[in-house]
C-alpha cells in the first residue's frame, strides 16, 4: 500500500517535471518572440535615426528651416512646416468628426439598442471594419465625397476618410468602457429619478470617458501615420504653400484647402531622385515618430490618472 | 381644470390626470402609504413573487425577512418600478402608491422614483464628490435654482449621520469614504430630494457591526419623517428596528405580515416560526 502511494506521488512529480519542461519551453518561446519584436523596432528607429543624422551631416540641412519652410522642389529649400500645420489640422478634424459618430454609436448600442440579433451582429461586424485595408476608406472617400460630391481633394475629405477609418476602433473601446461602469451605480441613477439620458450624461459617461479617451487618442495615433487613403483623396505632391495663414478668417477655409500631411509629404520625397530628399523623409519620420510618442504618452497620462482616483470603488 | 398644488398623484404622470377614483382604504392609524394588491411578479415563465397583498404604513419601518431567493428584492424593485429595466419582467396586480395604481399606463416612472427613494445592498456611490453625490437627486429633478443647495446637501447629510464625519471635504470623491460612509452616503442622496418612501435592499450586510449599528439608529430616526420599507437577512435587525414584519417564504409567498413583536413573540403561520428559530430556510 505505501509502494502504492509513493508510486502515485511518483507519477505525480514526473509528470509535473513535463509540465515543467513544456511551461519553460513556452516561456522561452513567448519571450524570444517578444524580443525579436523589440530587436525589430529597435533596428527600425536606429536605423531612421541614423538616416536623419547621416543626412544632417552630409547635406548640412537646417533643423530650423526644416521645422519652419514649406516643401520644394528643391531639396536645399524644401520644410516640413506645411505638412504638420496639415496633419494637426487634419487630425484635430478627425478627432471632432470621429469621437462624436463613434462615441454616439457605442451610447446607442450599450444603452438604448434592444440586446437582440440585430444589436449583436452589428457589434460583431465592428470588429471585422477595423480590420479593412486603409486604401479602402480612401477610395469610398474618393468616389463620393471628393468626386460625386465635388469636394475636391481638401483636409476634410482626408479627415473624412481617417475618420471612417478609426471610427470602429472607437467604437469598440467606448463600448468596452461604457460595459466596465458598473450596473450598481447605474441602478442607482436610475433609482435616484434619472431618466435615461440623465443617467448616460451625469453617471455612464464621466465614468467612462477615461477609457474612451485613450482608446480615441490610441485611434489617432493610428490615423496620423495613415497614407494610403490620404493619397487616394489626393494630396499635394509638395506642399508648396500653408493650409492656413496668419489670418484668422482662413481659418474658418482650412477644411476646404489642399494639403499633403507628414506621412504623404515623406510618401513623396522617398521616390524623388535626389539624394537628399531622402535625407528630409527621414527627419520627417523623425519628426512624426515624435508626434507619436507625444500622443501615447498622452493616453498614458490619462489612463494612469483616471485609474488611481477616477476609476471605481475597490469593493 | 384648476391645479392642484397638493396633490401627489398628478405628480406621477407625465400629462394632467383627472383625479382617481379614489378607494376609500381602511382607516387605521397610520395611513397606508403603499397598498399591494396581488401583486405578482414573473421573470420570464418563473413566478418570483406570488400574489402579494399587503399595506405598507406611513412613517413607519416595515421589515421584509425570508430565505434566499424568495422574491423580497423582486417586491422591493417592484414598487419603485425599478423592475422595469429587467428584461423579461411582467407584473400582474396592483401597488397603490397613495391610492394611484404605479403600473397605470399613465404613470412615469421616472416621477415615481422621484419620491420612492432607494439604498442599495452595496453602496453604489456615484464617482463624483460628496457634494455632488448629494446634490445628484435635486439637480436631475432641475430643482438646483429653487432651494438652497448647500443648505439642503447640510440638512441631508446630518439625516444620514454623516455630517460630522465629512464636513471640511465636501470636495472628496465619495469613493474615498469607508464602506459604512458610503453607505450612508448613499441614504444622505436618497433623503436629499426629500422623498417619500425609502426603500432598503439589505443595506448594512456589506457593512461592520459599528457602521451597521448607526444605520440602524439612522433608519429608526428617519421613520419620523419617512416611510421605510428595508429588507433583511438579519432577524435581530428586523426585530430591532421594525414595527410591521411581512415574511416571505419560497415561491415568493407572503405567509404572514404583522406587528413585527408579534411576528417575533408569537407568529400565527408554523412555517414562519421554524423559519424565525432556524428550521427552516
Ligand atoms: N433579473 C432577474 N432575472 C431572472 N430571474 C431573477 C432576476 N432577479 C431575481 N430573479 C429570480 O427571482 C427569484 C427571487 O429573487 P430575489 O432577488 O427577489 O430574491 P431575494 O429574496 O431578494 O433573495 P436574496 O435574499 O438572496 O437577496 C429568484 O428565484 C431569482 O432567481
Ligand atoms: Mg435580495
Amino acid at each position: 500500500m505505501s509502494v502504492d502511494v509513493i508510486n502515485r506521488v511518483l507519477d505525480r512529480s514526473e509528470s509535473r517535471s513535463h509540465e515543467d519542461a513544456r511551461n519553460r519551453i513556452f516561456r522561452w518561446l513567448l519571450f524570444g518572440a517578444s524580443v525579436l519584436g523589440l530587436v525589430v523596432l529597435t533596428l527600425l528607429i536606429a536605423d531612421v535615426l541614423w538616416s536623419a543624422y547621416h543626412g544632417l551631416v552630409t547635406f548640412d540641412i537646417d533643423v530650423r528651416q526644416f521645422l519652419t519652410a514649406t516643401s520644394s522642389s528643391r531639396p536645399g529649400r524644401a520644410g516640413f512646416a506645411a505638412n504638420i500645420l496639415a496633419s494637426v489640422l487634419l487630425i484635430a478634424m478627425t478627432a471632432v468628426l470621429a469621437f462624436f459618430l463613434a462615441v454616439g454609436c457605442a451610447i446607442y448600442l450599450t444603452e438604448y439598442a434592444a440586446d437582440g440579433r440585430l444589436t449583436r451582429l452589428i457589434e460583431a461586424n465592428l470588429a471585422n471594419l477595423a480590420g479593412v485595408p486603409s486604401i479602402v476608406y480612401g477610395l469610398l472617400v474618393l468616389a463620393l465625397i471628393v468626386n460625386d460630391a465635388g469636394l475636391g481633394s481638401v483636409i476634410l475629405a482626408g479627415a473624412i476618410a481617417l475618420a471612417l477609418l478609426i471610427v470602429p476602433i472607437i467604437i469598440v473601446a467606448s463600448i468596452e468602457a461604457i460595459r466596465a461602469v458598473p450596473d450598481g451605480v447605474r441602478d442607482g441613477a436610475y433609482a435616484m429619478g434619472s431618466t435615461r439620458w440623465q443617467t448616460i450624461r451625469h453617471v455612464v459617461l464621466p465614468q467612462a470617458m477615461p477609457g474612451i479617451m485613450t482608446g480615441t487618442i490610441l485611434a489617432l495615433a493610428r490615423a496620423i501615420g495613415e497614407t494610403a487613403p490620404l493619397i487616394m483623396v489626393g494630396t499635394l505632391f509638395h506642399a508648396t504653400r500653408y493650409p492656413v495663414t496668419t489670418d484668422p478668417a482662413s481659418w474658418l477655409y482650412a477644411p476646404f484647402a489642399d494639403f499633403s500631411a507628414m506621412p504623404t509629404q515623406i510618401y513623396t520625397w522617398t521616390f524623388l531622385a535626389q539624394r537628399e530628399f531622402d535625407a528630409l523623409a527621414a527627419l520627417g519620420i523623425v519628426v512624426l515618430l515624435s508626434v507619436l510618442v507625444l500622443l501615447y504618452a498622452v493616453a498614458g497620462v490619462i489612463r494612469r490618472r483616471y485609474e488611481t482616483d477616477g476609476g471605481q470603488s475597490h469593493d | 381644470m384648476k391645479r392642484t398644488e397638493a396633490n401627489p398623484m398628478t405628480d406621477l404622470t407625465s400629462q394632467t390626470s383627472q383625479p382617481d377614483a379614489e378607494r376609500t382604504p381602511t382607516r387605521t392609524d397610520p395611513d397606508p402609504a403603499l397598498i399591494a394588491d396581488d401583486l405578482s411578479v414573473y421573470y420570464g415563465e418563473e413566478q418570483a413573487l406570488g400574489g402579494v397583498s399587503m399595506e405598507i404604513p406611513e412613517r413607519r419601518v416595515t421589515a421584509i425577512i425570508g430565505p434566499s431567493g424568495c422574491g423580497k428584492s423582486t417586491f422591493l424593485r417592484s414598487i419603485n418600478r425599478m423592475n422595469d429595466r429587467v428584461p423579461g419582467c411582467r407584473v400582474t396586480g396592483r401597488l397603490d402608491f397613495h391610492g394611484k395604481n404605479v403600473y397605470d399606463a399613465n404613470v412615469d416612472p421616472v416621477a415615481l422614483r422621484r419620491r420612492i427613494g432607494q439604498v442599495f445592498q452595496a453602496p453604489n456611490p456615484f464617482p463624483k464628490s460628496i457634494y455632488d453625490n448629494v446634490a445628484y437627486g435635486l439637480r436631475v429633478q432641475g430643482r438646483d435654482d429653487e432651494v438652497d443647495m448647500d443648505a439642503e446637501v447640510e440638512r441631508a447629510l446630518r439625516g444620514s449621520a454623516l455630517w460630522e464625519e465629512v464636513e471640511g471635504q465636501l470636495d472628496a470623491s465619495g469613493l474615498e469614504l469607508s464602506g459604512g460612509q458610503q453607505q450612508r452616503l448613499c441614504i444622505a442622496r436618497a433623503i436629499a430630494p426629500d422623498p417619500e418612501v425609502l426603500l432598503m435592499d439589505e443595506p448594512t450586510s456589506a457593512l461592520d457591526p459599528v457602521a451597521e449599528a448607526k444605520i440602524e439608529d439612522l433608519i429608526t430616526e428617519l421613520a419620523e419623517e419617512y416611510t421605510v420599507v428595508i429588507v433583511t437577512h438579519n432577524m435581530q435587525q428586523a426585530a430591532r428596528i421594525s414595527d410591521q414584519t411581512a415574511v416571505f417564504l419560497t415561491g415568493g409567498e407572503l405567509v404572514e405580515i404583522d406587528d413585527t413583536d408579534r411576528v417575533f413573540s408569537n407568529p400565527a403561520d408554523q412555517r414562519v416560526e421554524d423559519y424565525i428559530t432556524g428550521k427552516f430556510g
